[in-house]
């Protein structure tokens, strides 16, 4: 018989892809059905873990990108070109398939109403992974707190969820793209990376204590965490979350 | 019993001992980053290494004074909860066994904390023995500030996030009390080699 899970336990449960989404030339997403899944939270992750014939196995983070009122579960991958992981979930998973996965993990980079505002969210590529959780979770409720995204990307093909962003603003979330290597001849948005001439247009000032979530590659997450506190911006109301290799 | 990821094989990475990297970690040459918040900036003349708590005495380091304590080069394998594993890691500093000497305590755990307010908890026992330091240096260079510099706490035998970055003192108590992480779920000891990654692992 099996044994009953401690209460609390991350235990391995399988989930069925039931749809794959392409984001971008070089990211998808997996939507899939767990049923044990217990919920979550806006911006936390899952483990997932892959098992080869001969017993092998491989385990990998990646944040969580559906809000918690959502039916199913949707991760969004980055196809790391030496990746071990990615390129399997971009390239080989079907819908059909099953992955094992555990979670949520982590409880600090998460944002709930109850939290307040204003929220600011300011994402470096992939890093806005986290952020359409919490805008899906911001558009199930109230929209009584202002919720703002800065999201810096290379080119506008490399912008994730272009369509669910357009509808997130659609419902009153700000949606705010800065592009950073190339821009279209009509591009109205923002040109250029986030530094502090950039945040002085687009963050609230720190004054109104806004509530700021960092995702991106590191050297983005630390270049915008510091020009937020050169700013003036409290450093406990700025969470940070990093990821990917260290030389982007 | 796992199903079988259809199509996957796995790109074991030749080089590494297997018998150095932890199950469910894979090696990297990378050095990556991980911390809840901005880096903290502490300039050196305001920095120090405090022990206090459950001591007879508190006991307060500046800068100056912490460099000229006997210092360690420690090469480790470091294991972060994100699963990397770096092998090889070389690193200067000073032992906590050195540090402890200093005061007397009949503790059985401490916290470590930091500036920008993190904490972990540990037992007496995991920092003894030439277990844990206080680094400052990496690859014989100053510790970068994204790295934890001035310094971090260093306990290789455990998952990366008890190895405190910015580290400025240890508050040793009488009972255990979870830290950052660990109230966030994380493991309460974290043994990469039990795969103690989350609580109830």
């Amino acid at each position: 018989m099996a044994r009953a899970a401690l209460p609390g336990r991350l235990t391995w449960q399988p989930g069925r892809v039931v749809e794959l989404v392409d984001e971008t030339p070089r990211c998808k997403s997996l939507a899939l059905e767990l049923p044990d899944w217990r919920g979550h939270r806006a911006g936390q992750h899952v483990d997932v873990r892959l098992t080869a014939e001969d017993g092998y196995q491989a385990e990998r983070s990646y944040s969580i990108a559906s809000g918690p009122e959502d039916r199913q579960l949707l991760l969004t991958v980055e196809r790391l070109d030496d990746g071990e992981v990615s390129p399997y979930l971009t390239d080989e998973l079907r819908p059909g398939d099953e992955l094992e996965l555990r979670g949520p993990i982590g409880g600090y980079f998460v944002w709930e109403y109850s939290q307040g505002g204003p929220l600011l969210m300011i994402a470096g590529g992939s890093g806005v992974v986290p952020f359409r959780a919490m805008l899906r979770h911001w558009t199930a409720g109230q929209r009584n707190v202002p919720a703002r995204l800065l999201y810096s990307s290379r080119t506008l093909e490399d912008v994730i969820y272009r369509h669910d962003l357009n509808g997130l603003a659609e419902q009153g979330a700000e949606v705010k793209l800065t592009l950073t290597r190339e821009w279209p001849p009509d591009w109205q948005g923002h040109r250029g990376r986030v530094d502090r001439n950039l945040l002085a247009d687009v963050a609230w000032p720190p004054q109104q204590r806004p509530l700021v979530y960092v995702c991106g590659p590191t050297a983005f997450v630390e270049g915008v965490a510091e020009a937020l506190v050169d700013s003036g911006h409290e450093p406990s109301r700025i969470r940070t979350e990093r990821f990917g290799p260290t030389g982007t | 019993m796992s199903p079988i990821s259809r199509g996957f094989t796995g790109r074991r990475r030749g080089s590494a001992d297997p018998s150095r990297v932890p199950p469910g970690q894979y090696v990297t040459g990378d050095f990556p980053v991980l911390s809840a918040g901005p880096t903290p900036r502490t300039t050196l003349d305001e920095w120090s290494f405090t022990i206090h708590g459950a001591v007879n005495e508190p006991v307060s380091w500046p800068w100056e004074e912490f460099l000229a304590l006997p210092s360690e080069t420690i090469t480790a394998d470091i294991h972060c909860v994100t699963k990397w594993s770096k092998l090889d890691t070389s690193w200067r500093g000073v032992s906590v066994d050195t540090l402890l000497r200093s005061v007397v305590t009949e503790a059985d755990y401490l916290t470590a904390w930091s500036d920008g307010g993190y904490t972990t908890n540990l037992t007496i026992r995991d920092v003894t023995g030439s277990k844990a330091w206080v680094a400052y240096e990496y690859g014989g260079e100053p510790l970068e500030p994204e790295h934890g510099g001035p310094a971090r706490l260093l306990v290789p035998h455990l998952y990366f996030w008890k190895s405190a970055k910015w580290v400025r003192g240890l508050t040793l108590t009488p009972g255990d009390e979870p830290g950052f992480w660990e109230g966030y779920g994380y493991h309460n000891h974290g043994d990469p080699w039990l795969e103690q990654r989350y609580q109830g692992d």
